[in-house]
């Protein structure tokens, strides 16, 4: 698999690691009412779909940066790479 | 009728023409007393248990392929009771020993062979990893001996004993441990199964659960509504898929493991050997052929297919262990999805849902557990409670904290 990565084009997907569900973004308020739920929702329980899913990578050989990667699990196709940062921005999360 | 050698030379005798159909093709019925969802190993076994142990009746398995097109027939057919904590080993041992009394049970010739698993070691903190791990194996008889480097050398001496990063210094051996053939195994069960009466109904995908007032009533499928009073759902890699029918999240992903075998060869290797610490483990098959593979891919897939670098990763691990594999040339390679837990151990429980129970979670390591599955999945499904080694599979056990983490690895199921 080649990941476009949105800083440095192409590069294989073997320089980078994989973490899982882009969800995991959304890490819940620790303080609400209800976290011990959310939090053994948000840790142990995925979607896990077949088709299109959006999850977490990491360029470890490369500029360390996190990449949220739009990928089919049904053909391996990548169709979106963007920074998790900006993903996190946009949901209003990070600085 | 009965395999034997008598059936065999009366079959000689007449030219191989009596020879019927392992099992019936039968049409689905309207309902059942019991529904099992999945014709790989553990639905087969779970089936054949629900028969045999429980007198069940009116049992089904729905297969939306064909039996042992999954993984049951894809995997590396190892099978051991080589595990270090309470909720795993007890189970795992109850599985060696229905292996091996598994042929003559079945009437089947499913080529299990104990020809023993040598886990090798690299470095003194492995080795004591080993010798604890060896000491728990003997709470349950299961059987473990540690060996010095002169002791492994004495069974296989062409391995790259003095390698600079991981020179071999020991290991633990399994002798009950072993192979088995894989889609044997499903056969097996499929044939034992249908002679007590077990329709095996295959090209039947489900596509729904019936569910009122949180009782499940029957499925959907692509043969049409099947009623059932109970149903047990074993599909491994398409845990996921089926059990969002039923409105259920898991603490699972659906990974991707590699398989490889090379061209048939001269007897070269006569036991599994496992080097963890260059993620590769080889057997050879009773046609000849290397068995070996490595790591999972590691990324969500449902695609039964793996990539290059990890086809490159498990070659480097074979070529140092074993450096006389480079002269073979690999005849063929293949991937199968797998149903990775958050601790890398299974499940065996109910669902929440009144009469649908699950079974998955079985990771890279489901086939040796075929037989156990089998029977704790038929015991829960037939008297409602779980069996007494099977205690530890709970769905719920995140939450409870009572989490069986063989690697220590946390919530990342491409770390088990
Ligand atoms: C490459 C590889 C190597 C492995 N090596 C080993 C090993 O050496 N030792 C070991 O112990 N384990 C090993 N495993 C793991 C082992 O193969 C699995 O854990 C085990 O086979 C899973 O259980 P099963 O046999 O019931 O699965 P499967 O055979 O996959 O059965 C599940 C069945 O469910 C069916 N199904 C799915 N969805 C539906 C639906 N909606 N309706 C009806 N049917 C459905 C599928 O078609 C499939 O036939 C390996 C796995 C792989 C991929």
């Amino acid at each position: 698999m080649i990941i476009n990565h949105p800083l440095l084009g192409p590069r294989d997907a073997s320089e980078f690691t994989y973490l899982g569900d882009a969800a995991l973004i959304e890490r819940p308020d620790w303080q609400s009412e209800t976290a011990q739920d959310e939090f053994h929702d948000y840790v142990y329980l995925r979607d896990n779909p077949a088709g299109t899913h959006r999850e977490l990578w990491f360029h470890e050989q490369g500029d360390r940066s996190w990449l949220v990667v739009t990928r089919n699990t049904m053909t391996h196709e990548i169709l979106a790479t963007e920074l998790a940062r900006d993903v996190a921005r946009k949901m209003g999360r990070g600085k | 009728m009965r395999y034997s050698a008598l059936a065999i030379l009366r079959q000689v005798l007449n030219g191989h023409r009596g020879w019927g159909p392992a099992w019936r093709d039968p049409e689905p019925q309207s309902d059942y007393d019991f529904i099992v969802i999945g014709g790989g190993g553990h639905g087969l076994a779970t089936a054949y248990y629900l028969a045999k142990e429980h007198n069940a009746a009116r049992v089904a398995v729905l297969e939306k392929g064909w039996i042992g097109g999954g993984n049951v027939g894809r995997n590396t057919t190892i099978i051991r009771a080589n595990y270090l904590l309470d909720g795993n080993q007890p189970f795992y041992e109850l599985s060696l020993k229905l292996w091996e009394n598994l042929e003559q049970d079945l009437n089947y010739n499913a080529m299990v062979s104990q020809r023993g698993i040598l886990n090798l070691c690299h470095t003194d903190s492995q080795r004591d990893a080993y010798r604890r791990r060896g000491n728990a194996m003997m709470f349950t008889d299961s059987g473990a001996e540690l060996l010095d480097t002169d002791g492994v050398r004495a069974m296989y001496p062409f391995l790259n004993f003095d390698d600079a990063r991981f020179p071999i210094l020991g290991g633990l051996l399994h002798r009950r441990g072993g192979t088995a053939r894989h889609d044997g195994v499903a056969w097996g069960y499929a044939r034992a199964a249908d002679q007590r009466g077990v329709d095996i109904i295959q090209n039947c995908e489900v596509t729904g659960f019936r569910i009122e007032n949180g009782k499940v009533l029957g499925v959907e499928t692509t043969r049409g509504y099947i009623g059932a009073k109970k149903v047990g759902v074993a599909v491994a890699g398409s845990s996921g898929r089926v059990m969002a029918h039923a409105g259920l999240r898991l603490p699972i992903e659906s990974h991707v493991l590699q398989a490889f075998v090379s061209e048939g060869l001269k007897p070269v290797l006569d036991g599994v050997i496992t080097y963890g610490a260059g993620h590769f483990y080889i057997s050879q098959s009773d046609k000849g052929g290397l068995v070996f593979g490595g790591d999972i891919d590691g990324y969500n897939t449902y695609a039964q297919r793996g990539n290059l670098p990890v086809v490159e990763d498990v070659v480097e691990g074979g070529m140092s262990l074993m450096p006389m594999i480079g002269r073979t040339r690999l005849l063929r390679m293949w991937g199968g999805v797998m149903d990775m837990s958050m601790d890398g151990s299974p499940f065996i429980d109910h669902t929440g849902v009144d009469g649908l129970y699950f079974n998955g979670g079985w990771c890279y390591g489901g086939f040796k557990a075929t037989p156990a599955s089998g029977f704790c999945f038929a015991h829960l499904m037939a008297t409602d409670r779980p069996h007494e080694v099977a205690t530890a599979y709970r769905l719920d056990r995140f939450r409870t904290g009572r989490m069986i983490d063989e690697r220590g690895a946390g919530a990342q199921p491409n770390l088990h």
